[in-house]
């Protein structure tokens, strides 16, 4: 029942939580939420300075030094504006959707392992730095991001109107589409760490960080989690240009801040992702054994963590200011014709390439003959691949078009055939 | 039907009173519910509860994926499958089969009866635990793997290709052929260029009422050059006739005969736009 008895019993987890008592696992869990609510107000300021300096103008430089405190002024004026509820709104699912929204985007902390096991000075007590672990613990994560789209979806659908509405079904296609490259991206992770544990998966990397033998992966990964997050370029779902502000259009005061909160906790859950699985978790940017390994051990691990994570942010808001939003179709035709096939291609070479590793015994000098020889083959299969013929421009301009009623019933067009224009088609407004 | 040989903690019993009335609430809502969504809401809420439950009975991996693909995927599929063809539509009522009302409920209550039988005779060994009774783990993915591509990998296969010609059936089943050639951004631009003879402007237009005396949808933009263009405001309105007429002064009025002689055809008046939605209709 109790998930701390479930890590302590179960294997493939590393952290140890036996010694885990009730008291210590809500104390983590407060602190957890203390540090996301808080990381949240310095990611906005965070987010707005550094736009700012790529932009170059100073960004909020009023409140507090440095204009720190300027993200709780913001957060105070939404506190105190005018709740509206629109007249046509699902009351009920209207106010439950920011909670969803928040809620799972709360969960996702639980399994991230801040440090190894912390030593309490005077005593014999040691904790893991993470509030749980188990077998399956990154597939947790995937379960609550997937569960936080419902937030969205049904804000969306619960405002009764138009914009909301089309931004929830975009957010829906969307989400469907990026999780699974996700998914697939992560699976590499499991096969190298053989374990979904992820203190088990930062215990795997103190030789290489996987973001470098599993490139491919971690760039999928990274595409991905934005996708994920709807942050620019991929803000389809609140694309201020084409829908206002999309699911969030008829939300107000402290609703609208809800999910505001769960965008920005968001994108601190996939940047700790990205840290835990690809970029060494809390391990120090060291090589292993450097000064005996003190880097790693204690309370400064959570250091190395925190810089890895503000680093990712840091890429976040980067990208955000340097790209432009993408159009719908190209976005949905990215997701399904490039990243899905590409990491699935990825995780087939991956595996395969592991079992001849470690079933087999091929050793990494027994490849380069196959490698070079598959390079080989491909060049030549380009070489003499037939040239695509283009049609000349205008090639059907001067077919006739097809009577769509010969027989007297409406009759589709064959292939090659041409119908006549449609009498709706570009109706303009002539002036004689 | 109390399991003996198994002490079941008190943390569980609680989740286990407090979460299975609200699923049979929530499954009872899925019934009687009016709207879809809401429909959708309370399986979402069955589905999760499950979940938690599967989980507090040591088998995490089946609460997860659970979660992952019944509640992420498929009901998400669900959800927008419903938002797309209209969530407000009400169930149409008429009976599409003769009696087919009558022929449900006999079902209903005939598949009651064979269920309540099944629960009413089941009897269950001792509950053992995942200690005593699985000594491979089969709730760790591990072993769960093994079981599966080792034991089933056959039916594994099976349902694999299943899948996989399913997908590829709803593939060809709505797959049409272009009949015309794909617009891209480069033919579109081409065609504006080309078509720019005919009086086609190239940059975009301007937004209905800038310059003019009011922003509203319906009033014409002023050009640089103080007349109006009648192309900002939407093409629907001024087919409809919905335009709103030229203010009453000399400049204005001017200025829209001049761009009349000036444009020919192209550029159209409130008058003209009111013949032709008489034509229309």
């Amino acid at each position: 029942m109790n998930p701390v008895i479930l890590a302590a019993a179960a294997p493939g987890v590393t952290a140890d939580f036996s010694q885990e008592t009730i008291w210590a696992s809500i104390v983590k869990a407060v602190l957890i939420v203390v540090f996301l609510l808080t990381s949240v107000l310095f990611a906005i300021w965070f987010e707005r300075k550094v736009v700012a300096r790529m932009q170059v103008r100073p960004g909020p430089n009023w409140h507090g030094p440095f204009g720190l405190l300027q993200s709780l002024a913001d957060a105070m004026k939404l506190l105190l504006k005018e709740d509206l509820t629109v007249t046509r709104a699902d009351r009920f699912v209207y106010l439950l959707a920011p909670m969803i929204s928040v809620f799972c985007s709360l969960l996702v902390f639980a399994v991230i392992p801040f440090g190894p096991s912390l030593p309490f000075p005077w005593t014999d007590w040691t904790t893991p730095a993470q509030l749980t672990d188990f077998p399956v613990a990154i597939l947790y994560v995937l379960a609550a991001a997937s569960l936080g789209v419902y937030g969205i979806v049904l804000g969306g659908w619960a405002s009764g109107s138009t914009y909301p509405l089309l931004g929830s079904v975009r957010s829906t296609a969307q989400v469907i589409s990026y999780e699974l490259a996700m998914g697939l991206s992560l699976v590499s992770v499991f096969i190298m760490a053989g374990s979904m544990s992820t203190s088990q998966i930062v215990d795997s990397q103190t030789q290489i960080w996987w973001f470098i033998p599993l490139a491919p992966a971690f760039v999928i990964y990274v595409i991905s989690m934005i996708g994920e997050t709807n942050r620019l370029p991929f803000d389809l779902p609140e694309a201020e240009g084409e829908l206002v502000s999309g699911y969030m259009t008829e939300y107000s005061s402290m609703k609208f801040a809800w999910f505001f909160l769960a965008e920005y906790i968001n994108m601190l859950n996939v940047s700790a992702v990205a840290v835990t699985l690809f970029l060494g978790g809390w391990r120090a940017p060291v090589p292993d054994g450097f000064l005996g390994g003190a880097l790693n051990e204690g309370w400064l691990p959570i250091l190395w963590f925190l810089v890895k994570l503000w680093g990712v942010m840091f890429f976040f808001v980067w990208v955000r200011g340097t790209l432009l939003r993408l159009r719908y179709d190209q976005f949905m035709v990215f997701g399904w014709k490039v990243l899905i096939p590409v990491a699935l291609g990825w995780v087939v070479v991956l595996a395969v390439v592991q079992w001849l590793q470690r079933i087999q015994g091929v050793t990494f000098l027994d490849f380069i003959p196959w490698i070079v020889g598959g390079a080989i083959v491909f060049i030549a299969i380009m070489w003499f691949w037939p040239e695509k013929k283009e049609a000349p421009p205008g090639a059907d301009a001067d077919k006739e078009p097809v009577d769509a009623f010969a027989g007297g019933f409406p009759v589709p067009p064959l292939p090659g055939e041409k119908l006549p224009p449609s009498k709706r088609f570009g109706k303009e407004v002539h002036g004689e | 039907m109390t399991p003996t040989g198994l002490e079941i903690s008190g943390g569980e019993t609680v989740l286990f009173w407090v979460i299975a009335p609200l699923m049979v609430l929530a499954a009872l809502g899925l019934l009687f519910v009016k709207r879809a969504v809401h429909a959708a809401m309370c399986l979402v809420f069955v589905m999760v509860s499950m979940a938690i439950l599967y989980i507090a009975q040591e088998a995490p991996f089946l609460g997860v994926v659970q979660v992952v693909v019944y509640t992420g995927a498929v009901m998400m599929l669900f959800l927008f499958v419903l938002m797309l063809v209209g969530v407000d539509a009400s169930d149409s009522l008429t009976e599409t089969i003769r009696g087919q009302r009558w022929i449900g409920l006999l079902i209903g209550i005939g598949l009651a009866a064979v269920l309540g039988g099944v629960v009413a005779n089941a009897a269950f060994p001792p509950a053992r635990g995942l200690e005593g009774g699985d000594p491979g783990g089969v709730a760790n993915p591990q072993a769960l793997a093994r079981v599966l591509f080792g034991d089933y990998v056959l039916a594994m296969e099976a349902v694999g290709v299943l899948l996989v010609t399913a997908a590829v059936g709803a593939l060809v089943l709505t797959h049409r052929r272009r009949l015309t050639p794909r617009k891209t951004q480069e033919s579109v631009a081409e065609a504006r260029i080309k078509a720019l003879p005919d009086g086609v402007i190239l940059t975009p237009l301007p937004s209905p009422g800038v310059y003019a005396r009011s922003n509203a949808m319906d009033t014409p933009a002023l050009g640089p050059d103080g007349e109006q263009v009648p192309q900002s405001v939407s093409r629907v309105l001024r087919i409809r006739g919905q335009e709103r007429p030229a203010p009453h002064g000399p400049a204005v009025v001017v200025s829209t005969s001049t761009a009349r002689e000036k444009t020919g055809s192209t550029r159209g008046t409130t008058a003209s736009a009111t013949t032709e939605s008489e034509r229309d209709a």
